[in-house]
């Protein structure tokens, strides 16, 4: 038979017993509803937690020290490191080259330095850390009091929620309002090794023959509270309670603790660097540039692992999520089994008529087949429809919780283009499998017997 | 098409046995029948005789246990389930006692049904419905459903649905069985129109001996399985 007078006759005999198969094929409809809400529940979170973790800074970040700091550690030269590579120094050249390394976004020094905070006369020990201005759009400052920076050269501060509660308790209160930082700043000593340090404009930068530690403050106006700890990696401004921008932050040349390190072990003539933090367009290309950065002479890290096992989490979690949401289209697939079954002890007599009038096995299989096609794929596009309804729901009772808790909202259902086509063709296919046992039952019946059949 | 030494379908020393628990039920013993093209043949029997079972064997709708059904030059016992299939789609047009008309088609759908299944052109199927339905004169009921027309009426559009194909032989088991008389004579006097006209083959099963010498040009009797008498009209 023609395969459009098969689909005509399929849709003519499902149209005839429409209560009985309007019913099976809601039960596949809710199969694929359940299924694609628990998978689309799954990407969800898993959009979230890389989209939260990729914010963060943790996974496309490549972390760089040079490899001499490495040894100071006490760790041994691996032997099967080449030896050709002399260990290099971590300064502006080495910086210049990393930015012009492909998929790199920005290069920047990790600042961190103690402090002595005063706010209405009274003082507060505490961590500066400075903030690179590509940290906008970083998570971490999503739903925070007040604003981020206005500028990379604002003299602005961001509070750490935990801290601002020790200056205030009123916490809120204190955006706008005006606190001085007390630091130490480093000069270097001797004209030539002061002249490099100025040039280089960062704060860290401070190699030579030595320096002297000179008390500075500065009035720093507060912008911002912000919820969470911001962490930008291990090699960023977390644990830092009191953010300012990077460049303020290079621009004070405040002493921090590895000054005391390089002073003693000098070996370029050049200001260094005690470390960088690389920033990748996306955390795929971390592993290409960490391996980048290691041919130029420096040691680096990343957390690509982490990303890895994240992976393997999620699709474990999703393999899940599918098995359960898979139930209840199994469930559906008996529904199928059923119907079309009790559809060949009623057209019995039918399946008789339409082999004596010439239909061959293959043709009486074919229709079986094609109405299950049909029930498979009806019930894959209205339960696509369904589970994207119960994930919108999800999400909106989520959200109404949420915001409840004063949390930020977030989308905890994800129904991409492939899960939808998935779920419609896996309808079908999983239809098809199950009207293969009664289409081959209708194909063998007996034309004989079956018009014998009343 | 008939054969070229003018035999529609041939019999050959058929048997048709069944197997009922310990019993061996021989429905068709041993029987060599011939019809002739264009010819109007009555199988005539009691209930039981095998008469049916024996139609059915040349109609393609079963096969025989023993012996060999040649048809065209083919032995239909050696086609296989699709050729088999093809040969009751384009040589055989049956008709039943029940008329076996889907109850949820309309006519027109009904006697179109054989023309899907034998893959004929849509544009073609339209003249050949209304040409089938015009020779049984129902042309004026196309779009009624097998329920809203009388027996005689069903039987009519069972016979247009099984001319459509265009076959060399016509099976006709007991077409008058669930008519009264009159209705029964009408549709016999259709079957020899039809074939006058179109000069295929009919071949009768028939339990009524004034019907079969009416109409048939040979009557075979059939009893126990075995064919016991055939032989053309005194």
């Amino acid at each position: 038979m023609k395969a459009g007078d098969l689909g005509e006759l399929a849709l003519r005999n499902l149209r005839e017993a429409l209560l009985r198969n309007s019913l099976t094929t809601l039960g596949v409809a809710v199969g694929v509803a359940s299924l694609v809400a628990m998978l689309s529940l799954g990407v969800g979170l898993q959009e979230i937690a890389t989209k939260r973790l990729s914010n963060s800074g943790l996974f496309d970040t490549v972390f760089v020290a040079p490899r001499l700091n490495i040894r100071g550690f006490g760790r041994p030269a691996r032997a099967t490191s080449a030896p050709a590579e002399k260990p290099r120094a971590l300064d502006d050249d080495a910086r210049q080259e990393m930015e012009r390394l492909p998929n790199v976004v920005e290069v920047y020094p990790q600042i961190r330095f103690p402090t002595e905070v005063r706010y209405a006369g009274i003082p507060y020990s505490t961590i500066v850390a400075g903030v690179p201005a590509s940290a906008r759009g970083n998570g971490s400052f999503e739903g925070m009091q007040g604003n981020f920076f206005s500028a990379p050269d604002a003299e602005e501060a961001i509070l750490q929620i935990e801290f601002a509660k020790e200056l205030s308790e009123q916490a809120s209160s204190l955006v706008g309002k005006e606190v001085v930082v007390r630091y130490a700043e480093r000069q270097a000593l001797g004209p030539q090794s002061r002249a490099a340090d100025s040039a280089s404009g960062e704060g860290n930068a401070g190699a030579g023959p030595g320096f002297s530690i000179i008390p500075r403050e500065k009035k720093l106006r507060v912008v911002g509270i912000v919820e969470t700890e911001p962490a930008a990696g291990f090699g960023g401004f977390g644990s830092g309670r009191l953010l300012i921008p990077l460049e303020v932050a290079a621009a004070l040349r405040a002493a921090q603790v590895n000054d005391l390190r390089d002073v003693v072990r000098a070996t370029s003539s050049k200001p260094t660097y005690s470390s960088l933090t690389v920033r990748a367009k996306s955390p795929s290309q971390v592993e290409a540039i960490e391996a980048s950065i290691k041919k130029l002479g420096f040691s680096a890290f990343s957390l690509l692992d982490a990303t890895r096992n994240l992976r393997l989490f999620f699709t474990i979690f999703d393999l899940l999520l599918a098995i359960f949401g898979s139930l209840a289209l199994a469930v559906a697939t008996l529904g199928i089994i059923n119907t079309l079954v009790m559809a060949i002890l009623e057209r019995r007599r039918e399946i008789g008529v339409l082999k004596a009038l010439g239909a061959a096995d293959r043709d009486v299989k074919q229709l079986f087949f094609v109405e299950a096609g049909v029930m498979g794929l009806l019930g894959g596009v209205f339960g696509v429809g369904m589970g994207w309804l119960i994930g919108r729901g999800v999400t909106w009772g989520t959200n109404l919780y949420l915001q409840r808790q004063n949390l930020p909202t977030a989308h905890v259902f994800s129904v991409p283009w492939w899960l939808v086509l998935g779920a419609i063709a896996f309808a079908v296919v999983v239809s098809l499998a199950a009207g293969l046992y009664p289409a081959t039952r209708a194909a063998r019946l007996n034309p004989v017997e079956a018009l014998r059949y009343e | 098409m008939p054969t070229s030494n003018g035999v529609a379908v041939r019999a050959e020393r058929v048997s048709r046995h069944y197997q009922m628990g310990s019993a061996l039920i021989r429905a068709v013993d041993d029987v060599t029948l011939e019809v002739r093209a264009g010819e109007f043949l009555a199988l005539l029997g009691s209930s039981g005789s095998g008469k049916s079972t024996l139609l059915n064997l040349m109609a393609g709708l079963d096969r025989p246990t023993s012996g060999a059904i040649f048809a065209q030059g083919r032995n239909l016992s050696e086609l296989n389930p699709v050729e088999l299939a093809r040969y009751r789609s384009r040589t055989v047009g049956m008709v039943f006692q029940s008329f076996n008309l889907l109850p949820r088609m309309t006519l027109e759908e009904n006697v179109e049904l054989p023309l899907r299944l034998a893959e004929v052109d849509r544009a073609e199927r339209g003249k050949r419905v209304a040409d089938a339905l015009e020779r049984v004169r129902l042309e004026k009921r196309l779009t009624h459903r097998p329920s809203e027309l009388s027996g005689g009426e069903q039987q009519r559009a069972a016979l247009a649905r099984a001319l459509v194909n265009r076959p060399s032989i016509l099976f006709a088991d007991e077409p008058t069985g669930n008519l009264d008389s009159a209705t029964g004579e009408s549709i016999m006097e259709l079957l020899r129109e039809i074939q006058q006209t179109l000069g295929m083959a009919i071949v009768l099963v028939t339990h009524e001996r004034p019907l079969a010498e009416r109409f048939a040009d040979r009557i075979a009797s059939v009893a126990d399985g075995k064919l016991v008498s055939d032989g053309v009209k005194p």
